[in-house]
């Protein structure tokens, strides 16, 4: 039985072709997944991303729990609403998950974690509070009475139609810098998001997201499936848990050694084996020079040796196939490689790990 | 609801197949296909001359979501490619009964006969 969110009838409604998304019946489009990515590049689109999970925690204790639970320092967050992105990782540095924290008060803070990864993450943190005799509540925030739903709006134009629709949040999120979470009234909007566009995502009571999604669609903002999420936030460089990294893979080798604070002594979970291994593999970007489709798993040949793709697609803004890769030390930026695809050797470029942000090509 | 017209067969896998007045048959990969797919951004197409056995991947379409093996739906020897199809992928989506892929001389045109037809693939695509 395929778990659903407040919004699968509105999904249902508007005819979206649904797809089992980790046990959750989500929408993968709503007609063309290329005009929903250009849609967002170039105007303002909208994701019910409702099956990730929000997490409370409450307590004297979250500070010090924090510090030791994940790979980038909570010390970084000094004013109220700041967010953070980290990996939280296991003892061996493998990667466990990739969340978001947003400080709200020393003694509460709110996590948006993975929805193939929520209960094991759960359990990771509850399993750690004790043993580390942690004063921090941990709260889901995704099923049962106090349930969240999560609307992502976004692109060049999202802030103006979310104010269009919600005036009354104007006032507290227009001054918002990316990385950033404002509460108003039943409202909890982060400028955070997935896409490489400006634009909010949205968490509300959840048996409120339906009129949200609904007057936001009446606004004119475009219904997205998880397809362009996908192709948007490859083009913007973001690592997919589970293809581009997972507990078997250190974060140093997945393009996340700016999300590791390792400068000063703290201690956190995963660090002495991040320590002892160092950087194994490189994390960058590939355009395929040749014509084809790069796709995760497929082999990469460079003079420095084998590496492999971890996403590619097609990429609606560069109109070229695009992937995100792990590939040997020494390869450089600018370096021409082989992409072993259904063994033919097709010719890549290799990049910097950004294709599009902004609306923009970043080559 | 996808379209699947009366004067075709098809198979399974589907592909449709249209028979020509000059022994070949046309094949292409049917509506629900294109649909199911999402996107069309590339279309790799089969060498003019190969032979192939029946139910071989003979070609390959990809969407931005995923790619997909065309097979062969009948035994036989390649004869043309429509090229304009893999020069604008998106063209299968717009009509992926005008967008035909390859044509083929099929072993045994019994062959073609015994594909399914309209009724019989539509229950194949309604339950896919």
């Amino acid at each position: 039985m395929l778990k659903k969110t407040v919004l699968n009838s509105a999904h249902r409604a508007l005819n979206a072709r649904m797809v089992d998304f980790g046990g959750w019946d989500m929408p993968v489009n709503y007609g063309s997944q290329i005009e929903e990515h250009h849609a967002v590049r170039n105007d303002c689109g909208m994701f019910d991303v409702s099956h990730m999970c929000p997490v409370d925690l409450v307590g004297a204790d979250c500070r010090p729990f924090l510090s030791r639970l994940v790979a980038n320092d909570v010390a970084k967050l000094t004013v109220s609403g700041k967010a953070l992105y980290s990996a939280m990782l296991n003892e061996d540095g493998g990667v466990i998950d990739d969340l978001i924290i947003y400080f709200l008060t020393d003694a509460r803070f709110r996590i948006v974690v993975n929805a193939g990864t929520a209960e094991k993450d759960l359990a990771w943190m509850q399993t750690k509070a004790a043993e580390w005799k942690m004063d921090v509540t941990i709260t889901q925030r995704r099923d049962g009475d106090n349930a969240l739903g999560m609307i992502a709006v976004q692109g060049p134009n999202a802030r103006a139609k979310v104010w269009q629709v919600l005036p009354q949040a104007k006032a507290a999120t227009e001054s918002l810098k990316p990385f950033f979470a404002a509460e108003v009234d039943q409202y909890f909007i982060a400028s955070t998001g997935y896409t490489g566009e400006d634009g909010y995502e949205i968490m509300l009571p959840a048996g409120e997201a339906e009129s949200l999604w609904n007057a936001l669609k009446e606004a004119g903002v475009a219904p997205c499936g998880l397809g362009a999420r996908d192709t948007l936030r490859l083009e913007a460089g973001m690592n997919l848990y589970g293809q581009d990294m997972d507990e078997t893979v250190s974060p140093l080798d997945a393009g996340l050694a700016w999300t590791v604070a390792m400068k000063d002594e703290r201690d956190f979970v995963g660090r002495a084996a991040l320590a002892a291994n160092g950087q194994q593999k490189q994390f960058l970007g590939l355009i395929l020079l040749d014509k084809g489709v790069l796709r995760g798993h497929q082999k990469v040949i460079t003079q420095h040796g084998e590496g492999e793709i971890t996403s590619g697609s097609f990429s609606p803004t560069l109109q070229q196939s695009i992937a995100l890769a792990r590939l040997p030390l020494g390869v450089a930026v600018g370096d021409e490689v082989q992409v072993d695809i259904r063994g033919k050797l097709l010719k890549a470029k290799v990049t910097k790990p950004v294709f599009a942000r902004n609306g923009k090509v970043v080559q | 609801m996808s379209n699947v017209p009366s004067n075709l067969k098809y198979a399974a896998s589907h592909e449709w197949v249209l028979k020509n007045a000059d022994g070949s048959v046309t094949i292409g990969i049917t509506d629900h296909a294109q649909e199911a797919l999402g996107d069309l951004v590339f279309v790799e197409l089969p060498e003019v001359g190969a032979h192939y056995a029946a139910e071989k991947e003979i070609a390959v379409v990809e969407s931005v979501k995923a790619a997909a093996d065309v097979y062969a739906p009948i035994a036989g020897t390649v004869t043309e490619v429509n090229q304009a199809a893999a020069d604008a992928p998106e063209s299968v989506n717009a009509d992926a009964y005008a967008a035909w892929l390859f044509k083929m001389t099929p072993d045994n045109m019994a062959d073609v006969d015994a594909l399914l037809d309209a009724a019989a693939y539509q229950a194949v695509a309604d339950a896919s």
